[in-house]
């Protein structure tokens, strides 16, 4: 499989008011072409600017994003982001509709083909019947949908979800999550999901890495050896997936206490004897 | 509310007023203040004529064109200020100071600068309204809201198209407030720029009948003022609730249902 994204040794100070802020201290890491990626890390230290960086929102301080082997320099045409705060990333004084056609229209694409993606992105998200509402006039999961869609109907090769599901109510968010893996496995499209829940990492990803926290680095890059078919009752019961987030949680406290020994990533067999 | 409710609620007090000042001044006396009666008859005599269309019609095209140009270039530069911090921090005090200045007194300037025809009413009725729509924009433009900015970025939304769907709409609100201020000081500035040196327009023949000793007929000149004023306010309001729908129900929606 070829690396849709590598990040080579990325840092990011903040300058200001005379002292300056290390928010990323020496990223490297890389993913795959169609991965699931989740990124988790203690709060504060530098997962949105971590994703500002590879969304090309944010000019690193050193180092370097990589996206297909071109250089990140402003934000890369096949690329597409959803953010934390649905109310305010999509457009209050358009439609539903318009919110999801205005990028397609920056690419210039021709009204068919428009038309064709807006309805398919909407009804992947099982929003066919809303095109006309506004945002506001949806509840918080409906608004992330549409932002999903536009995502979705932008065509990119990779998507970066800002934790995405931060702000709806645990039912809704058991429901877009699962809507994401959907997406994700009917496009292959390469997603990087960022997110301070653990439980959300493991459940999602294929990959789930763990940043320490500030100076930050990549502390475990944890493969998530669940099986691909994936739903909410089964797999979180999995115990497995109790195993893995356990040692996910063990680490993130670890972060937060500033580093030490990573414990080695527990292996499948014990699983099968908890006893053990 | 019914629609025939919330018509009798907005006419009630107008009417009642009306129905006050008619009962009060009908045995006036008072050379300065006629009954109205009088002036209501004045009224059908001296605006519902040819001055209608020789003073009326001309002030309120002067009015608009004053209002356009300075929306013009009040939202044009206010855009270009409003995007930049370092041009803002240079221009704030100049604009304030600019702004002190009470346009009548460039009336004279202005006379000499363009004459007194046309072009000197319409430039003193838009360096007046300039300066709320300017203002205001710079403020809406400033405050736009940054991930929406980091959205237009990261999905490649730019020049124009970022100009036409995020700038202006995001400033819609605060461009709408200057211009409804602005309309008020435009109405002030056509009456005051038609009392120098003018030979037309609403202004100039109210002060004619004033210094005629025509009172019933001024009277019925400002009574035309606030009618005209009520009138473009209406107009303007169903500008603002096409051009601001969204903003309403944004805010409604934010308020919690109600």
């Amino acid at each position: 499989m070829s690396k849709t994204l590598e990040i080579r040794g990325l840092r990011k100070v903040y300058d200001g008011h005379g002292r300056s802020v290390e928010a990323l201290a020496d990223l490297t890491f890389s993913v795959e072409a169609s991965e699931l990626v989740c990124v988790v890390g203690p709060s504060g230290c530098g997962k949105t600017t971590l994703l500002r960086c590879v969304a090309g929102l944010l000019e690193p301080t050193a180092g370097e994003v990589l996206l297909q082997g071109d250089r990140v320099a402003g934000p890369p045409p096949d690329l597409a982001v959803v953010f934390q705060e649905y109310g305010r990333s999509l457009f209050p004084w358009m439609t539903v509709r318009a919110n999801v056609e205005l990028p397609l229209r920056s690419k210039r694409l021709p009204r068919d083909r428009r038309d064709q993606l807006v309805g398919g992105a909407l009804a992947a998200v099982d929003l066919g019947d809303v095109h006309g509402a506004y945002p506001w006039q949806l509840s918080g999961g409906m608004q992330q949908r549409v932002a999903i869609a536009r995502a979705v109907a932008y065509e990119p090769q990779v998507l970066l979800m800002d934790e995405p599901f931060a702000a709806v109510d645990a039912q809704t968010r058991a429901e877009l999550e699962d809507l994401v893996r959907s997406v994700w496995r009917r496009t292959g499209v390469t997603i990087v999901f960022v997110t301070h829940d653990i439980d959300e990492a493991v459940y999602l990803g294929q990959r789930v890495l763990v940043l320490s926290s500030s100076p930050t680095h990549v502390q475990e890059d944890l493969a998530v050896d669940l099986p691909a078919e994936r739903d909410q009752l089964t797999t979180r019961s999995d115990p497995r997936f109790t195993q893995l987030r356990t040692h996910l949680y063990a680490q993130i406290q670890r972060a937060k206490r500033g580093g030490g020994q990573p414990s080695p990533p527990p292996s499948p067999e014990t699983a099968a004897a908890p006893g053990t | 509310m019914t629609a025939a409710r919330r018509v009798l609620v907005a006419v009630g007090l107008p009417v009642a007023l009306l129905a006050l000042w008619w009962v009060a001044s009908a045995d006036s006396q008072s050379f300065y203040l006629p009954p109205l009666r009088q002036i209501l008859e004045a009224f059908a005599d001296v605006w519902l004529g040819p001055r209608l269309v020789d003073d009326v019609l001309p002030s309120l095209a002067r009015l608009l064109a004053g209002l356009a140009l300075a929306a013009v270039a009040g939202v044009a530069l206010g855009v270009v200020v409003g995007g930049s911090l370092r041009l803002r921090a240079a221009l704030e005090p100049v604009l304030e100071f600019l702004r002190a200045i009470p346009p009548p007194v460039l009336v004279p300037i202005f006379i000499l600068v363009a004459g007194i025809g046309t072009t000197m009413k319409v430039l003193v009725i838009s360096s007046g309204c300039l300066w709320p729509i300017l203002l205001n924009t710079v403020e809406g433009v400033r405050a736009r809201d940054e991930v929406l900015e980091d959205t237009c970025r990261a999905y490649g939304i730019r020049g124009p198209a970022r100009l036409r769907h995020l700038v202006l709409r995001a400033a819609s609100p605060q461009i709408v407030t200057g211009l409804r201020q602005a309309l008020a000081i435009g109405i002030i500035l056509m009456v005051i720029s038609e009392m120098f040196a003018a030979s037309s327009g609403l202004g100039f023949t109210i002060i004619q009948f004033q210094r005629g000793f025509a009172i019933p007929e001024m009277w019925s000149g400002i009574l035309l003022l606030g009618l005209l004023g009520v009138v473009l306010s209406l107009g303007f309001r169903g500008l603002e609730r096409w051009v601001l729908g969204w903003y309403h129900g944004l805010r409604r929606a934010q308020r919690g249902p109600s």
